[in-house]
């Protein structure tokens, strides 16, 4: 039980004040931070997207259209609230909190800066008690962010459901198919990361990665970052995965009888993930909070405190991944529904699925004191064969449909 | 502490249940379940077992729940059913016995077993079971090595499963391109 309340370590004794209001400061911190970063998100998507297009932006409120979110968050707020008569009305008011508070739980598991140089740990020290530089540290980790993105389809599905009308209802059917099959590629190329750290505590794995040698995007082989980020994209239903709400097929998908703050809520949860999802791909495979450090030789940002400089590292890191999602939004062509599902269960599943293979054998072989030179051709025939063969069982499944009769 | 959490995650449990059964929207029924599987979860993670917990919450909230609710939402039985007309009429009676010889079963299990339930021990090995990742390692012991053929055998189930669901939905297509 007390490891349940301590998420902290330093809880694990008595309970005192210190640690409590660290805690609820803590909690404070992350809650604002996060509104603070998806409005700043929401601005600097629509500017790069304007500037990638030859046009200006939001450019009125405030300097450089800052401030443009705040007005049109306090816009909806005075909006009228439509409910449609065929609304389900519990489940249409309850579906935004589910896609919102997951949102904000997922936030919590991010290490979001601290010390992890010299064996430290990434442990600062606040007020005479150690503590982490993230808000919850559970024993489970990394599963926590995947528990909670698995929640999150229950809000878009259901707020799909509730509208009691078509084009939500089909954004969401499409939605719950493709965040429940894009999950298992996303969980298969977390299991790589895994195996690489040893450790499920993001804290861990963090604190594996000192070097760049050693980040988890070289120490796993590339291959399952490029299925983490595409699985990613593909579960926070961002281009070129956004089917939920194509708007030239779907009005606007799931979120299409929505109005108001309800809406806002969506719209918060969407860019949140997007923040929170980069945070977890910096942390998973990029050394999170560390310092960038190539054989020996650490970049150091000059008079800022160690455990601040891990907040600027992550920060640069995260921003460079939030560029390259809206990159993505602004260059890259919608997805056919059919193509989607084939990258998902062709591609990533069973590509991911062989890498892991590949480097717990190479692990077991390191283990065993084999030839890592004859393990890996080994592995690698293995793998070759099972990709004929699934290429194999495609052309014969192909065959079967078309003297079926099917059109694709 | 404990008994709080209890109370709660017991509501929930039997909340979620309740609701199951009575409500007649399916995806309402569908949405109490979750909730009751939630309330599994809190007993899991106040048990200590945080990867069940963890393990519970996306396989089954995250996956056959939404699974069920697809299907639903999918075919379009999210009306209430008319449920006047029975087409199997020993079926309540049946149902009747069957729910109340488990029940007899369950308590009678109980009642016993009372003797070795009221043992107090000295509970769970605190310093085993919060070690990082302790939950894991075990149960990695017990399912891959202990248990690796039940564990085998299990996989191949679902295989089977698998194959058969595909051959059925393909032989009925068949059959229909054959008229």
């Amino acid at each position: 039980m007390s490891s349940l309340l301590a998420l902290d370590p330093m809880l694990d004794g008595k309970l005192l004040w210190t640690p409590l209001i660290i805690i609820l400061v803590k909690v404070l911190i992350v809650f604002v931070v996060g509104l603070v970063a998806t409005m700043l998100m929401v601005w600097f998507e629509r500017k790069v997207i304007a500037g990638m297009q030859n046009r200006v932006g939001p450019n009125k409120a405030g300097p450089w259209g800052l401030l443009q979110t705040l007005a049109d968050g306090t816009k909806l707020f005075f909006k009228e609230d439509l409910i449609p008569e065929r609304a389900d009305r519990f489940v249409f008011k309850l579906a935004p909190y589910i896609v919102l508070v997951p949102a904000f739980l997922a936030f919590s598991i991010i290490p979001l800066g601290g010390d992890f140089r010299d064996g430290k740990g990434g442990l600062v020290t606040l007020f005479g008690h150690q503590t982490r530089m993230q808000l919850a540290d559970p024993p489970i980790g990394v599963l926590f962010a995947l528990a909670i993105s698995s929640i999150a389809v229950y809000g878009i599905m259901l707020a799909g459901w509730s509208s009691g009308s078509k084009y939500p209802l089909l954004g969401s059917v499409r939605a719950s198919a493709q965040m429940v099959s894009y999950e298992a590629a996303l969980g298969l190329s977390l299991a790589a990361v895994l195996l690489v750290s040893g450790t499920l505590s993001t804290a861990g794995i963090v604190d594996m990665q000192s070097s760049v040698g050693s980040w988890n995007v070289v120490a796993t082989g590339f291959i399952p970052f490029f299925i983490f980020m595409i699985s990613a994209t593909a579960e926070l239903n961002r281009p070129p995965f956004d089917l939920v709400e194509a708007e030239q097929e779907l009005v606007g998908g799931f979120n299409t009888e929505y109005s108001s703050i309800r809406f806002a809520l969506f719209f918060l949860a969407e860019f949140m993930n997007t923040i929170t999802m980069s945070a977890l791909i910096v942390t998973l495979f990029f050394g999170g909070p560390q310092p960038i450090s190539v054989g020996g030789t650490t970049l150091d940002i000059p008079l800022i405190p160690n455990g601040i400089e891990g907040t600027v590292w992550l920060l640069l890191k995260v921003l460079v991944f939030l560029y390259v999602y809206v990159w993505f939004r602004a260059t890259l062509p919608r997805f056919r529904y059919d193509q989607l599902m084939d990258l998902g269960w062709r591609m990533l599943i069973p590509a991911s699925l062989g890498w892991f293979m590949l480097l717990a054998a190479q692990r077991v072989g390191r283990n065993a004191g084999w030839d890592q030179v004859v393990v890996t051709l080994v592995s690698a025939l293995v793998l070759i064969g099972g990709y004929a063969l699934l290429q194999r069982a495609h052309k014969v499944s192909r065959a079967n449909r078309e003297k079926d009769g099917a059109s694709f | 502490m404990e008994l709080i959490v209890f109370v709660l995650a017991a509501a929930m449990v039997l909340g979620g249940a309740i609701g199951v059964i009575t409500r007649s929207n399916p995806v309402h029924a569908a949405l109490s379940l979750v909730l009751t599987l939630f309330g599994v979860a809190v007993m899991f993670v106040s048990h200590e077992a945080h990867f069940l917990a963890a393990v519970q919450v996306i396989v089954y909230a995250g996956a056959i729940v939404v699974l069920f609710l697809f299907v639903i939402m999918l075919l379009g039985v999210d009306r209430t059913e008319d449920i006047s007309i029975e087409p199997i009429t020993a079926q309540r009676p049946l149902a009747a016995i069957v729910g109340l010889g488990v029940s007899g079963i369950v308590i009678a299990a109980i009642i016993s077993s009372r003797s070795a339930l009221s043992v107090t021990g000295d509970g769970i090995d605190q310093t085993t079971v919060e070690a990082a990742d302790a939950n894991i390692r075990q149960l990695a012991r017990s399912i891959f090595s202990n248990n690796v053929f039940a564990f085998e055998v299990t996989s191949v189930l679902l295989l089977v499963a698998v194959i058969g669901t595909v051959l059925m939905a393909r032989r009925i297509k068949l059959r229909e391109a054959g008229k």
